[in-house]
């Protein structure tokens, strides 16, 4: 434990392109793009089979065997076979997109799929009753009704993004895994350790600031006020949900 | 083609060590899980505590963890017990909430009902509570097992044999046939883990079987 | 009956974890090097390591001694305290790399001294073994369209184009003299930008060849210098030691039957023969292990 306050407390690991701002910076940068490819993918097509029950087995059996393609055969997969055909920072930046991309479909997936399954009959019934279109169902009430599931999805694919984006530094890119990679070149442990504890403050951030989004976008109707039941339902089932419709 | 099945024996010797690196801290991460998961439940003030302390291990680098395992544990820097204690925090880090979850969804009147007809805390928790939480703890262990056997590859990096040192060996050589196999050894090995779960919580949940029969 | 099922489940699980603790497939591994007379033998995670690992087990086989394998355990940071614990007894390694390792401020270049220096630094209960005349070296190699465009041939003649140029190399040439730091201070040479990559493995092979670095640190032996025409740049002012394969043993495994085998394999194996050997292993994608045998039996040591 004191290794890793020397090494956080010391000014000179703060500054610069090796400091500690800047590889957070990257860290992030990595997260959040592949966050958002995963999201744009997994989001509507949840959505659609949800929505429609079309495709059912095949997107949630492909969801669950990507949960169990190991991130780091992936990463040298695809070093090996995009490294080539890319040129400049693209070489490296891409094969970790893709990896961390795979790594947060599933659990964003299986949000927006469950979410929307488990929209109340009686509210879709209503929603119809009132004249409402298919695609109005959608956005208007079934989207809305599902948020809290999409959200616990894309926290959980969140927190292990953020946890897997140090294999950046492995194939020569940045972020908080150069503390770790360069830390073991040097057998400087107190900065794999700072590398780790930092990681996991940074994990902890991000879901803090969802949650705190998660409250403003949820509508009141929905999170109910019985704290009890708010603090363990929906964050519970990003990934039990997964695994009971798998 | 060649190589898969010139090394057929070999990959086999991997497959084995990767099901007792990812599948023993499966079994020590449940037994740890369920009285923190209990605890969670019974005290209240422990449960955000427990569930968000536990929960932050999960984000703690494989890499790191596994260097950094001979300095906190005091093992050899070789020893696959290193692989089995962090794979074992990983699994407690996702099972504690799991179990705390499944316990509070049995509903209040099962345990006034139980507790009227005599049976003691502990008692209660092993005759009624856990059963009735079974379904809900084994989604959580195969959450953790799809989990465990991708992240038990990264050990192969500190030199402690499993599928993940295909991966290494592969890339080193340029070679994908073997990066290729052992990544597909992974998914089946974790498509074998998830069933023998669902066959598992089928035998000890006799009557989820006859609720969906009826 | 339904509780009958969940003892039995219980009892099954732990039965299954009793037989994990008791007949622990792995442990046997780990803790061989406690057994007496046994050698395990280690290597770091790259082929031509784990290539001349194969060779020591071989030849110390052919010899009669029991032999169990540990190979690509990782970095040196990682095998030289598995030597010193006792999980591994033996690995093949590089004077050069190896004395720094244990004297950061070494100045030894040339083969009979660093090997000198090394066997004086060496831990008491670590022994260095007769080194060989095979040689694998740091060197800096750029594509033959960069030292066309430069006109290269030694590494003080980046000195004027290096501050436009990125050089390629582990993450520890970033604090190392035998690095960015050396590069600097003895050809005046400083590169634009550092980026870290691997230790002459494919990441850094990949890198500079498609361009994302100009410059890169890659090891003599490596095939995939000639398969892509990489030049290799001198080093007239020695600043990477001298890099002779070494076996390094533990002190109390060290004993005649075990040394004079060693030194043996170390009589036969010369440069051109460990780059031959490798490129089976890297290029033609054989085993290191069949490779070792091959080359061990024409040598007559096995």
């Amino acid at each position: 434990m004191n290794l890793v306050l020397t090494w956080l407390t010391d000014p000179a690991h703060w500054a610069g392109e090796d400091g500690v701002p800047h590889r957070i910076l990257e860290h992030l940068t990595y997260s959040a793009v592949a966050l958002v490819i995963a999201a744009i993918i997994a989001i509507p097509l949840g959505l659609y089979v949800g929505h429609t029950g079309r495709g059912k087995f095949l997107v949630v059996n492909v969801a669950g065997a990507a949960r169990a393609i190991p991130s780091l055969g992936l990463l040298f997969i695809m070093v090996l076979l995009l490294g080539p055909r890319l040129s400049g920072d693209a070489a490296f930046v891409v094969p970790c997109l893709v990896v961390l991309a795979v790594l947060a479909v599933p659990p964003i997936l299986a949000g927006a799929y469950a979410g929307v399954e488990e929209v109340d009959a009686s509210a879709r019934d209503a929603a119809k009753g009132m004249g409402m279109r298919g695609l109005q169902v959608l956005l208007e009430v079934e989207l809305p009704c599902a948020l809290p599931l999409i959200f616990s999805g894309l926290r959980s694919a969140t927190l292990q993004v953020v946890a897997t984006a140090t294999i950046a530094a492995t194939v020569g890119l940045g972020g908080l895994g150069r503390l770790l990679i360069d830390g073991l070149a040097v057998r400087d442990f107190g900065q794999m350790a700072a590398g780790a504890v930092l990681v996991a403050a940074l994990a902890l951030a991000v879901d803090l600031i969802f949650a705190l989004v998660q409250r403003y976008a949820v509508s009141a109707g929905l999170t109910g006020r019985r704290t009890a039941s708010r603090r363990s339902r929906p964050k519970a089932s990003a990934d039990s949900t997964l695994i009971t419709i798998s | 083609m060649s190589w898969s099945i010139d090394h057929l024996p070999a990959v086999l010797s991997l497959i084995g060590r990767h099901v007792y690196l990812a599948g023993l801290p499966l079994l020590l991460g449940l037994l740890i899980a369920v009285p923190l998961g209990w605890l969670a439940r019974r005290y209240r003030v422990l449960y955000p505590l427990l569930i968000a302390g536990t929960g932050l291990l999960y984000t703690i680098p494989s890499l790191a963890l596994f260097i950094l395992m001979p300095i906190f544990i005091g093992t050899r820097i070789l020893d696959p017990v290193n692989v089995v204690v962090a794979m074992t925090i990983y699994t407690v880090a996702l099972l504690v909430r799991t179990v705390a979850d499944g316990l509070g969804a049995v509903p209040d009147s099962v345990n006034q009902a139980a507790t009227a007809m005599g049976f003691g805390r502990v008692r209660r928790l092993f005759m009624v509570e856990l059963p009735l939480a079974v379904p809900v703890i084994s989604a959580g262990l195969r959450v953790a097992a799809v989990s465990n056997v991708s992240i038990v590859s990264v050990a192969a990096i500190i030199g402690v044999p499993q599928l993940g040192s295909l991966f290494t060996d592969g890339f080193r050589r340029n070679f994908m046939e073997p990066i290729l196999v052992g990544v597909i050894a992974c998914v089946l090995l974790a498509l074998v883990f998830d069933l023998a779960i669902i066959a598992g919580t089928r035998l000890i949940t006799p009557w989820q079987r006859t609720r969906r029969a009826a | 009956m339904h509780r009958m099922k969940i003892y039995l489940a219980v009892a099954a699980s732990a039965a299954l974890l009793a037989g994990c603790g008791s007949g622990d497939p792995l442990a046997t591994d780990a803790a061989g090097g406690d057994e007496k007379g046994t050698i395990t033998v280690g290597s770091a995670d790259f082929p031509e390591s784990a290539l001349i690992a194969e060779i020591y087990a071989g030849a110390l086989e052919a010899k009669g001694v029991e032999v169990k394998k540990n190979l690509n355990i990782g970095s040196r940071e990682a095998y030289v305290p598995a030597l010193q614990d006792g999980s591994i007894d033996l690995i093949p390694e590089y004077t050069g790399a190896l004395l720094h390792y244990f004297d950061e401020d070494a100045t030894a270049t040339d083969s009979e001294s660093v090997y000198k220096a090394l066997t004086a630094a060496a831990p008491k209960d670590l022994s260095v073994l007769t080194m060989s005349s095979a040689e694998d070296k740091d060197v800096v190699a750029v594509t033959k369209a960069t030292a066309d465009k430069y006109s290269l041939k030694s590494i003080g003649d980046l000195a004027d184009v290096a501050d436009e140029l990125t050089l390629g190399g582990p993450p520890e040439w970033k604090t190392r003299r035998q690095g960015v730091k050396g590069l600097a201070d003895v050809y005046g040479v400083e590169f634009g930008t550092f980026r870290a990559l691997d230790a002459g493995g494919p990441l850094t092979v990949q890198a500079l060849k498609n361009g994302q670095v100009d410059a890169a640190d890659l090891f003599t032996t490596d095939p995939s210098i000639q398969e892509n025409g990489f030049v290799m740049l001198e080093d007239p002012e020695s600043l990477f030691p001298a890099e002779n394969v070494v076996p390094l043993i533990a002190e109390a495994k060290a004993d005649d039957k075990v040394s004079q085998a060693l030194d043996a394999v170390s009589a036969e194996l010369d440069t051109e023969t460990l780059a031959t050997l490798v490129a089976q292993v890297i290029v033609d994608k054989k085993d290191a292990e069949d490779v070792a045998t091959a080359f061990l039996s024409e040598q007559g040591l096995a």
